[in-house]
């Protein structure tokens, strides 16, 4: 295996244009031959599989929930980035790819950064003109607030629910094309395999979630949109949903998996009630704007926190961290949250949590000016905990978010099996190893709108593909594979439930591969993950029929993979000896407690191939380089 | 808390479904409804019975997946609440719930609590959509749209695709999810070149799809998870006159026109 990044030469803000002036396009008369499947419906899915459309390709998409318009990004909520500089507050093109590969603490790279952050600015003038309703002034222009980590105001956002609206343009594109016929559409309807004909994906093995039927989509390019793969945690911010198959299947057919331990950990989410718990819910990242988080001062001090005088009270980010204070990068929150609750000075149940409290926010703007910003996060926090936000402080924890890993792909999105792209949360391009508040949105919709569209056909003009049907040796030997795979599931007949070993591996995930990791951890952990991984395949109980709708069987293969994949997110957090960004590796740190990245050694992105169940993968690097911005350590100090 | 269930099981399709009995003498009112249904699917399928099927994934109340009738009620008693984000401290101690899907033709039972609402999918891509080409968007601040039109169209824009307002209705009708959709899109300047053919295309999909007429019961408002009100359906109505009455829809293709 090969990695070649084919980014382009020149000015880093010249590369984009240029490789678009160089693509190869296809004939328009032959588009329409062309037939590209897209996996996932949501930001990056929706917006490739309208935009191919439109540009006269015949598609195909598919998504696991009922409709394209329920895919997870419809949960995002504080808002999505552009350089528009609207405030006038010194952003540009310039420093939002600064912001971008700074807080990603020099693991990403350059070009594809800047291409983002050049292209920002026309993913709002398009979700503008699909009708998303963008937050406004009363002069009627666009709004905007900062969010996590950035001194400029450039997040653009719909209420609380700009994840919701940005979907629903998207889905309103697809919705648009499907009603054309150039889109086919296909809900309820899983991936479980990649099909690969003489080196190159054409097509996919799905699925019907409604009867069961297993059947083989052929095309002429693949496109995963397929989302993170925060679930292997169990619980997370992700909806239920979420899983890590389509891309890891994609991986033991060629495809190389880059940074898979870059796990994102949310520093405000509701902490867990109990052992019900099945998901857990993001507060929006926004509220850190006019909330101070803080814990006491004394460990062990259960008083309510209305009792507790200011002079009791540690804001710890504030004395941490002066001059970014409570709107230190997530990493950082997180990371310092688990500290003080670790020290034995969390609050609420299980000292599982910290406050985040807008009582001097309230007292300074007011009662109103804070239902209006926060209005809906207030209710859905006080439904779930039964707490007024305006009545005492809120608790909150991290959680699992956010996967910075995924698929690696090269300038163009593909991955490392021609003709296989990656796009959206599924890549693992532009967020190296750690994410910025509200960019995931933007890389979303950057991919699906503006990158893939056009990239996709430089493969499509040149590639020799020969006309391929279903009776092909290679697609029905995948197909019978992913058939006696469910047959398999079904038959174990074991004694504990999908779900159990599903808590169980989060579990062990989290403690030991999630917001702080050591080398002696994670070898337990791969042990424990190897020998759950064997309890499973024998004791697992999966009830009901494969010729049916049955939700256990859908979970029971997406846990089967995690299984897997967990092993190799342990391998590579092990194999990384430096703490960089979200990776934080115990033995790597100052001694105030801050990540010390190594940049000699560590200073490439991990891509590894897939050579066995329990085999150990190897490790393709790509190194890189920083012409533009000087490697320094981060200070939010 | 002990609950006493009686949820509807039903094998596929055409099978005749029933409710069945389930005691679970301890839950905790800090569960969601969701929550219960787990728990109570964990304890079957230790008894090797098949789980209860149901649609959920974001159990944020936002991705419009979870939906169930409770006790006659859609997403059960609590006002502006999805199925997920109902927590059992809703619910008395010793309750008796019955549970249901969505009862409406154009919505079919799939199993037990599940039902097939893409019905609603096919309403929108019959005109629920500005036609804006990737990349041919003029720069965003070039047209500026005042806060209050905004604001309103994001209050349509709030629909989340439940189907409450249609399992709600006693004719079974889809006019609030319409409403919402035509409103939003009518609301801005980007959506007026479409807005008469708009809401032409999309109720004469909504009446292909078997769902029933609106008779201002408004049950639909009372049932919606994200309070979309009523008087986007008398706006609908306003918009529907007008477009039939200036002729123009006559002349617009059904799906949406040019590519
Ligand atoms: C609670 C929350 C809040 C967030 N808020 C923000 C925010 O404010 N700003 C921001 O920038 N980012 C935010 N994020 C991150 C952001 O929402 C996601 O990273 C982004 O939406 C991912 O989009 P996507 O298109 O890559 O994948 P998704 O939206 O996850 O879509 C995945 C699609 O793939 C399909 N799929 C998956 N597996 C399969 C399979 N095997 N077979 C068939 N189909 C499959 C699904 O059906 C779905 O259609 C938030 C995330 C969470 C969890
Ligand atoms: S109008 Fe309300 S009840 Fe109807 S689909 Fe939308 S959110 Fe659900
Ligand atoms: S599960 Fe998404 S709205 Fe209830």
């Amino acid at each position: 295996m090969e990695l070649r990044a084919r980014l382009p030469a020149g000015p880093l803000a010249e590369k984009w244009e240029r490789h678009r002036a160089e693509i190869k396009l296809v004939n328009p008369a032959n588009k329409l031959k062309r037939h590209v499947i897209v996996v996932g419906s949501g930001l990056a899915g929706a917006a490739a599989a309208a935009s191919l459309a439109e540009l006269g390709y015949a598609v195909s998409c598919c998504c696991f929930q009922d409709s394209p318009r329920r895919a997870h990004s419809i949960a995002a909520q504080g808002g999505i980035n552009a350089a528009k500089n609207y405030q006038n507050d010194g952003d540009s093109t310039f420093r939002l790819f600064y912001d971008t590969i700074k807080g990603g603490d020099f693991r990403s790279r350059e070009a594809n950064v800047y291409r983002l952050a050049e292209i920002s600015a026309r993913i709002i003038d398009q979700c503008t003109a699909q009708g998303v309703p963008f937050a406004r002034e009363y002069g009627g222009q666009l709004a905007n607030r900062s969010f996590g980590g950035v001194q400029v105001s450039r997040t653009f956002y719909a209420r609380g629910q700009t994840g919701q609206q940005l979907l629903l343009g998207a889905y309103q594109s697809l919705a648009r094309q499907i009603g054309m016929g150039t889109v086919k559409m296909y809900p309820r309807t899983e991936m479980l395999d990649l099909v690969v004909v003489d080196g190159r994906a054409r097509g996919i093995v799905v699925r019907s979630l409604v009867d069961g039927a297993v059947t083989t989509h052929i095309g002429d390019a693949v496109v995963l949109a397929t989302g993170g793969y925060s679930n292997v945690y169990y619980l997370s911010t992700n909806a239920k949903g979420c899983n890590v198959t389509a891309i890891w299947r994609a991986h033991k057919r060629g495809a190389a998996f880059a940074n898979p331990c870059f796990t994102q950990i949310h520093p405000t989410c509701i902490p867990a009630t109990g052992e019900h718990q099945a998901k857990l819910t993001l507060m929006s990242e926004s509220l850190r704007n006019d909330g101070r988080i803080w814990v006491p001062k004394r460990k062990g001090d259960t008083r309510p926190p209305l009792e507790i005088p200011e002079d009791e009270r540690d804001y710890y980010l504030e004395r941490l961290y002066p001059s970014y204070g409570n709107l230190a990068p997530r990493d950082i929150a997180s990371r310092r949250a688990k500290q003080v609750c670790d020290e034995g000075r969390g609050v609420g149940p299980g000292s599982h949590g910290v406050y985040l409290d807008l009582r001097d926010a309230i007292a300074r703007l007011g009662h109103r000016v804070i239902a209006d910003r926060y209005g809906n996060l207030f209710e859905m926090y006080e439904r779930i905990t039964a707490e007024s936000p305006f009545e005492r402080p809120m608790r909150i924890y991290p959680a699992p978010h956010y996967t910075m890993g995924g698929l690696w792909v090269d300038y163009n999105l593909m991955t490392t099996v021609d003709g296989l792209y990656a796009i959206g949360e599924a890549n693992f391009s532009d967020h190296g190893a750690n994410r910025l508040g509200a960019s995931a949105l933007m890389q979303g919709l950057a991919d699906g709108y503006f990158i893939l569209p056009y990239t996709i056909g430089d493969y499509l003009a040149q590639a020799k593909l020969p006309p391929l049907d279903a009776s092909h040796p290679d697609v029905r030997r995948t197909e019978a594979e992913v058939s006696d795979r469910v047959e398999r599931l079904l038959a174990v007949g074991g004694r504990r439930s999908v779900d159990a070993f599903h808590r169980e591996l989060g579990r062990l995930m989290w403690d030991k591969c999630g917001m702080s990791r050591s080398a002696a951890g994670l070898r337990e952990a791969i042990q424990r993950i190897r020998v759950l991984r064997d309890e499973f395949s024998s004791d697992v109980y999966v009830a009901g029929k494969g010729a049916d709708l049955n939700q256990a069987l859908e979970h029971a293969g997406r846990v089967a993979d995690f299984f897997e994949f967990a092993e190799l997110m342990c391998h590579d957090a092990l194999h990384r000896e430096e703490s960089c960004g979200c990776h934080f590796r115990e033995e790597h740190q100052t001694p105030e407690g801050e990540a010390k990245r190594d940049d000699e050694r560590f200073g490439y992105v991990a891509a590894w191939e897939f050579r066995g169940v329990g085999e150990p993968a190897v490790l393709h690097k790509e190194p890189l380089e920083f012409e533009t911005v000087h490697l320094a350590q981060r200070s939010y100090k | 808390m002990r609950l006493t269930l009686h949820v509807w099981r039903q094998a596929g399709p055409r099978a005749a479904g029933r409710f069945v009995r389930y005691d679970v003498p301890d839950a905790s009112p800090d569960m969601s409804f969701l929550e219960l249904l787990d728990v109570l699917n964990q304890r079957l399928i230790t008894r090797r019975e098949e789980p209860i099927a149901f649609d959920h994934d974001c159990r944020e109340g936002i991705c419009g997946a979870c939906g169930m009738v409770i006790n006659g009620r859609p997403h059960g008693p609590r006002r502006a609440t999805t199925t997920c984000q109902l927590h059992l401290r809703s619910f008395r101690d010793g309750a008796e719930l019955w549970i249901e899907p969505w009862r409406a033709r154009a919505f079919p039972v799939l199993k037990d609590l599940v039902v097939d609402r893409s019905a609603f999918d096919r309403v929108i891509q019959a005109g629920g959509f500005i036609s804006v080409r990737t990349g041919s968007a003029p720069e965003a601040n070039s047209v500026a749209v005042p806060k209050q039109d905004a604001d309103l169209a994001m209050d349509a824009a709030a629909c989340i695709g439940c189907g409450a307002c249609v399992a709600a209705c006693p004719n079974a009708s889809a006019m609030l999810f319409v409403a919402a959709k035509v409103s939003h899109l009518g609301l801005l300047p980007q959506g007026q070149p479409e807005r008469a053919r708009r809401v032409v295309t999309m109720v004469a999909q909504m009446d292909a799809e078997g769902f029933g007429a609106c008779t201002n019961h408004g049950e639909c408002m009372a049932a919606c998870p994200k309070d979309i009100s009523i008087d986007f359906i008398a706006r609908l109505n306003r918009d529907y006159l007008k477009a039939v009455a200036s002729g123009k829809p006559q002349a617009a293709r059904a799906n949406g026109g040019d590519g």
